[in-house]
């Protein structure tokens, strides 16, 4: 039978033509790699400027008068409170809690803009659809491109396109011109460090995407290095880290429920949500640092000291930046606390490990 | 001059005397990426033609490394746990995995020799 064809994103010649290796994501064929390697792309992402394309991930508009409260009904995040201009982390959540993808939400003044997963967007956006029904209403924008520009160089490139680039707020948003073109721009990223995402029109992404390659800082970067980035800055992967089996306490994002909305509740799953958030969870995502230079990867069984089966790796590789194995996964709660030794079931040998504060490499967002 | 001869899973062998020294093909190496640990077998290890005889592992990915003959380990590369990336370097040589004594000569009969394996990798294209 037949593969299902894969979609393509607007700069997938320029994938193919700058010598990327495709691989199959979330339904797109997107470079993995290009001829620097996973390696050379993160640590140089870490040093100066690497360009992403997401432009698998879904956009959309969510308008009208109490967009913001109506959102509110399916995500813990405090959505009323983002000024205008203002983004913020949250996620969708299921009645028991559970995670039905993580987002990124801007007050953009006129609409909440919504970045989701590309593996959940088309899942996502059916739920909002369903759920905000004479409420506030979705507009997807399949039409628009999502370029990141990540790393210590990335506002200085930017600068060189629009100077006020540079002075934008982490996690805040705007509409900037970027050589002549229509943009949405905010001070945001997965790769711990400073950057921007740039959300275009699908007919200029390929001429903006060019335009920034052609500083001397800036190199295109696969999602091969997206994925050590994101997992050396502790980041979850949707589907791997946390899913709808994973509550939000369990995954260790109560951060992600401001003051308010632990008063007011008001989302999917929050009884279960405030138990846990008060009494403890189950289970626990933390980092895990394993000893020595073998990776353990995601499905790495772990055990304590005594053998006793205690966890499960949900992302797990090698650290380019941290230069050695790092991992974070879930434990029973009380084998979760940092320091606490840990072996790891690799290739059937028990390996030490212990569990160790994230990020695994400092954040270096900007903070003005 | 020393033989080497290629297997379908890109391992190569070289033949020194009634020793096989082993390693992974520079299409192997380009295909995994940057190596940052190599697995190898304990010295005396006895190991049957075609199966896994050490790992290989890069940012993303662990690979298993066959044995392309049947044979006891003699010897292995400790260099590369120190410095994995040797394998990318310089595969068919500082990157060597493992050296085997020789059960079956006649093995290395079944295997492919240089013109062969770079047919075979042409293929792949």
């Amino acid at each position: 039978m037949a593969e299902p064809a894969l979609h393509r994103t607007p700069l997938h010649a320029l994938h193919l033509s700058l010598g990327a290796k495709m691989v199959a994501f979330a339904g797109y064929d997107m470079p993995v790699q290009y001829a620097a390697g996973i390696m050379a792309e993160h640590l140089h992402t870490r040093a100066k400027a690497g360009l992403f394309d997401v432009s698998h991930m879904g956009q959309a508009r969510l308008e009208g008068g109490e967009a913001a409260a109506a959102l509110e009904s399916l995500v813990p995040g405090d959505i009323k409170g983002l000024a205008v201009g203002r983004m913020r982390y949250t996620l969708l959540t299921n009645a028991q809690g559970g995670i039905l993808d993580d987002l990124m939400v801007t007050q953009a003044g006129d609409h909440l803009a919504l970045i989701v997963n590309a593996g959940r967007k088309h899942q996502d956006f059916a739920h909002l659809e369903r759920h905000l029904a004479g409420k506030a209403r979705l507009t997807r924008l399949a039409d628009r491109a999502l370029l990141a520009l990540q790393g210590p160089l990335a506002a200085a490139v930017l600068a060189r396109l629009a100077p006020s680039a540079a002075g934008l707020p982490f996690m805040s948003g705007t509409a900037l011109a970027l050589d002549g073109i229509d943009c949405f721009v905010t001070r945001s990223g997965y790769t711990g460090e400073d950057g921007f995402e740039i959300s275009l029109p699908a007919a200029a992404a390929e001429r903006l995407a060019r335009r920034l390659l052609r500083e001397p800082e800036v190199l295109p970067i696969g999602l091969g290095a997206r994925d050590s980035l994101r997992l050396e800055a502790g980041l979850c992967l949707y589907g791997h880290d946390i899913d709808e089996t994973t509550t939000v306490i369990e995954a260790d994002l109560a951060w992600t429920i401001q003051k308010r909305r632990r008063a007011e509740g008001g989302f999917p799953g929050v009884d279960i949500v405030l138990r846990e958030l008060a009494s403890g969870a189950r289970r626990r995502r933390v980092g895990i640092q394993p000893e020595g230079r073998a990776p353990a990867r995601e499905g790495t069984q772990i055990t304590a000291a005594d053998g006793a089966p205690v966890g499960r790796i949900t992302s797990g590789g090698f650290g380019p930046t941290a230069d050695g194995p790092i991992a974070m996964g879930y434990l029973d709660s009380a084998h979760a606390a940092l320091g606490t030794p840990l072996k790891l079931i690799v290739r059937g040998t028990l390996r030490p490990a212990r569990i160790v504060p994230m990020p695994f490499v400092p954040h270096r967002y900007y903070r003005g | 001059m020393s033989t080497v001869k290629y297997t379908r899973d890109h391992e190569w062998v070289r033949v020194e005397d009634d020793l096989a020294v082993v390693g992974i093909t520079d299409y192997a190496q380009t295909q995994l990426g940057d190596v940052v640990y190599v697995e190898l077998p304990e010295a005396g290890r006895r190991i049957e033609q075609g199966k896994e005889v050490a790992v290989v592992e890069s940012v993303k990915a662990a690979s298993e490394v066959y044995a392309p003959i049947s044979g006891e380990v003699v010897a292995v590369n400790a260099a590369l746990s120190g410095e994995p990336g040797k394998v990318n370097a310089d595969p068919m040589g500082g990157g060597w995995f493992l050296k085997l004594r020789i059960a079956d000569a006649k093995q290395l009969e079944g295997l492919m020799d240089e013109a062969d394996y770079a047919a075979f990798v042409e293929g792949l294209h």
